[in-house]
């Protein structure tokens, strides 16, 4: 299989997997949307060094674009790619990602470890009735 | 080239979302057993399909920019720390949302009053 394919049923698997599977329906949720946008920008940030410097190099074979370039960066966008790296890393990035956020919250909800919960933030002031839990 | 190339790439991610842990109080970091069986089945997975792309030649890694050192096979282990680095970086941005939104997120916690929520 190429990675374009791989990648696509990757994303479905955890879709499901969130959906259907451990049920935490993150996909339902503004928080989840709102992390991603964070965390999808800073994807791009760091993936554009893996890519960019070639520390990563990918074979056209198996993407939508071309191969990285023996010698240079390949291209910032077009050819396929964003910011350097392959489209594809997005779909990558994102089921591991909702994979990873899916099983958190799901442990969460088994009952493992839902103290300390997170917040309130420092610059924040406490939230009422909102005593540090004694785990 | 440097050895460590990709490996201040994830000290790059680790080292920008630590603060979060004590800024927001997270305290991902403090529920340590609720993170490694996060952990462990994503890096599991997604090991085996790195694993797999390696051998049929997906991507390849410029041995001069990664450590040299291999974990399994062809695995190299800039590789199986990017798949432990990168989700902790994913839980930590999802609980300073919430740390400051307060909004649901479905595992258990009674949605507390949104600390700054409009």
């Amino acid at each position: 299989m190429t990675y374009t394919q791989l990648a696509v049923l990757g994303v479905l698997a955890v879709v499901a997997v969130d959906l259907v599977v451990l049920r935490t329906r993150l996909l339902t949720r503004r928080v989840f949307w709102v992390s991603y946008a964070i965390i999808v920008f800073f994807q791009l940030v760091s993936n554009a060094i893996l890519t960019g410097l070639r520390i990563v190099r990918y074979n056209g074979d198996f993407i939508v674009g071309t191969s990285t370039p023996d010698v240079g960066p390949p291209p910032f966008l077009g050819d396929g790619r964003i910011a350097f790296a392959p489209f594809e890393d997005l779909l990558f990035g994102f089921a591991l990602v909702l994979l990873t956020l899916s099983l958190w919250v799901f442990w969460g909800r088994v009952g493992i470890q839902r103290l300390p919960a997170a917040g309130p933030p420092r610059f924040l002031p406490p939230r009422n009735g909102d005593g540090e839990p004694s785990a | 080239m440097s050895n460590f190339a990709y490996l201040a790439v994830l000290a790059f991610c680790f080292i920008g979302t630590l603060w979060l842990e004590f800024v927001f109080r997270t305290h991902v970091y403090r529920r340590m057993l609720r993170l490694l069986l996060t952990l462990v089945p994503v890096v599991i997975i997604f090991c085996l399909w790195d694993l797999y792309a390696i051998g049929a030649g997906h991507w390849t890694f410029d041995l001069s920019q990664v450590t040299g050192l291999f974990v399994v096979g062809n695995l190299p282990l800039d590789e199986v720390l990017f798949f432990i680095v990168i989700p902790c970086c994913a839980i930590l941005t999802l609980e300073a949302v919430r740390a400051v939104r307060g909004w649901p997120v479905g595992d258990g916690l009674p949605d507390p009053p949104a600390g700054g929520s409009s």
